[in-house]
């Protein structure tokens, strides 16, 4: 079954709920609205055999876009090989997303460092705790106006002697 | 009725057998685990941040660094990505290509003997850690020989290797895989019989296909399931389709399990480095993309152009449209993935590392639950994990 056959199942299902459908380089995105993505990812697991979570992350379109983040699902199916991305837009000033940790235990960790490194908050979250950065840690290091040298430090001028 | 109470323990980070910076808070009950908690972050870089700041050929290096145990994995990877991004992935050359797969596999064997090593040392078995090192010198040996470097080779580019395989590279390799199987076979001859190493992996960090499917689970930790994946033979790259080998797969679902596949792997990889070296011609080792490739070597050190060229594709660096891209790769480990977003600039916009140690890991809790506090180490061993992939 190929991608696009998944796709135009998935619009056949969630006509209202699919906002975007790109292509690039030969991978698929589809980008869908925040609120339906529990249950669009059931389904894709259910029905469409996506049963592998491979990554999931967040992307900060600071000044980029009018919804400032992006969390992207990179999903697989193990069965036919396929790779299909999920994307949902997420506004800042209500940075969160339901969890997807009920359909693939593997995103508990994903979304924890999703939180973690770029504060998106995910509901439904078993245990959302900051997993690279200490526990006391201030910000979210990944996010664009968060300096690469860290807080309160001279940005880095080169090895100038 | 005894009164019993649970007690909490710290083991890492600074403890031989977590195999570097982990952290595990083990709540027992005399000896058994009732609960694992893993602590990560301890050797937290922030590559993915540093990524943002730098062109796509700077990148190259930081990913040495995240598994330092198989780094042409990551090289491999990321150059994969960088090169599906930009587009030029047809354009790569056959001899380039053909490298590739062989210092990938190298480097397989490489992180198993490490893996394989460190896994009988903790369970007691002192001999094979001796017997792995000394393979495993050859191969530091060779990446010496080819890169400058014994562990962060940095020798893969995007387009294509950074300089062709030195004088009398291709009789080394040739040499080392004739002596391999032989090896393995005294490895195997050392454990297999062994009633100690049997009764301590055998049953032992039980997860069934499906758990292991639902946590994330990759590579040969995988394949001990039962689950036949492997993104060399499913999602082929770097031209791993023509070469013939066998994906190892055992049903055991335990330590047990994830060691025969391991092993077999190992003989595998042998095999295909054969192939390689069988299939090796003469021929340009850099894709034709001046735009987006660095100049030969020689071109940057003889003439005035050539260095220019060199200045401009490494301080500018070259821009590819927007879009963004997924690139997974069967690293020793599981899948290790690249999802790079391009805004159009010369620097990655997003860079997202997919870790196989680290979601491999978050199998760890279920996995010791109920088994004694002596069986942690042996599955912190089977998941074959590294600290430097994890926190990265």
């Amino acid at each position: 079954m190929s991608i696009e056959v998944v796709v135009e199942n998935l619009k056949g299902k969630f006509a209202a709920s699919i906002l975007e459908v790109a292509e690039f380089r030969g991978e698929t995105t589809v980008i869908v609205k925040k609120e339906e993505i529990v249950a669009i990812c059931s389904y894709l697991k259910m029905s469409e055999g996506f049963n592998f979570l491979s990554d999931l992350c967040g992307v900060d379109y600071l000044g980029k876009k009018d919804d400032r983040f992006m969390v992207v699902y990179n999903l697989y199916n193990i069965s036919t090989h396929a790779r299909l991305r999920l994307k949902v837009a997420v506004a800042e000033k209500d940075a969160t997303v339901d969890s997807v940790a009920s359909v693939w235990g593997t995103a508990n960790w994903h979304e924890r460092e999703c939180w973690d490194l770029l504060g998106i908050s995910f509901n439904n979250h078993p245990d959302l705790r900051r997993i690279l950065m200490p526990a006391d840690w201030v910000g979210h290091p990944l996010r664009k106006d968060y300096p690469v040298q860290g807080p309160d430090r001279a940005p880095y001028q080169g090895g100038l002697s | 009725m005894a009164l019993t109470e649970t007690m909490t323990v710290n083991m890492g980070p600074q403890h031989p057998s977590t195999h570097g910076v982990l952290q595990l808070i083990l709540e027992l009950d005399g000896e058994t685990v009732i609960k694992a908690t893993p602590h990560i972050g301890f050797l937290h870089r922030g590559v993915e941040k540093l990524s943002e700041e730098r062109t796509y050929h700077q990148v190259l290096p930081l990913t040495d660094r995240l598994d330092y145990l198989a780094p042409m994995h990551n090289n491999l990877a990321y150059v994969l990505a960088v090169e599906k991004l930009f587009g030029i992935t047809e354009a790569i050359p056959e001899r380039a290509k053909t490298i590739r797969v062989m210092m990938a596999e190298i480097t397989r064997l490489k992180s198993h003997l490490v893996w394989l090593a460190c896994h009988a040392l903790d369970i007691g078995a002192m001999t094979v850690f001796l017997y792995c090192f000394r393979e495993r010198e050859m191969i530091m040996d060779m990446y010496e020989k080819l890169s400058g470097a014994r562990m962060t080779s940095n020798y893969f580019r995007v387009g294509g290797l950074s300089a062709d395989l030195p004088a009398g590279f291709e009789a080394d390799v040739r040499s080392f895989i004739d002596v391999m199987p032989g090896h393995i076979d005294t490895y195997e001859g050392l454990l297999n019989g062994n009633i100690i190493w049997q009764k301590r992996i055998q049953g032992v960090g039980v997860i069934s296909a499906e758990d292991a499917i639902d946590i994330g689970l990759s590579g040969p930790s995988l394949r001990g399931s039962g689950v036949d994946w492997d993104l060399r033979r499913d999602n082929p790259y770097s031209g791993y389709e023509n070469y013939d080998f066998k994906v190892c797969v055992e049903q055991g679902c335990d330590t047990w399990a994830r060691y025969r596949v391991r092993l077999a792997e190992m003989r595998e990889s042998v095999k295909i480095i054969r192939q390689t070296l069988d299939r090796l011609q003469a021929g340009p080792i850099m894709a034709d993309c001046p735009k987006i490739c660095l100049p030969p070597k020689k071109d940057v050190v003889n003439t005035i152009e050539g260095l220019i060229h060199q200045f401009k594709i490494i301080s500018d660096g070259p821009k590819p449209e927007v879009g963004e891209i997924y690139q997974g790769v069967e690293n020793p480990k599981g899948e290790v993935g690249f999802y790079l977003v391009s805004d159009g600039s010369g620097r990655p916009y997003r860079m997202k590392i997919r870790p196989a140690s680290f979601v491999n890991l978050q199998a760890l809790p279920q996995m010791v639950q109920g088994r004694m506090i002596a069986d942690v180490v042996a599955i912190i061993g089977t998941l074959d994990i590294v600290l430097g992939e994890i926190d990265r």
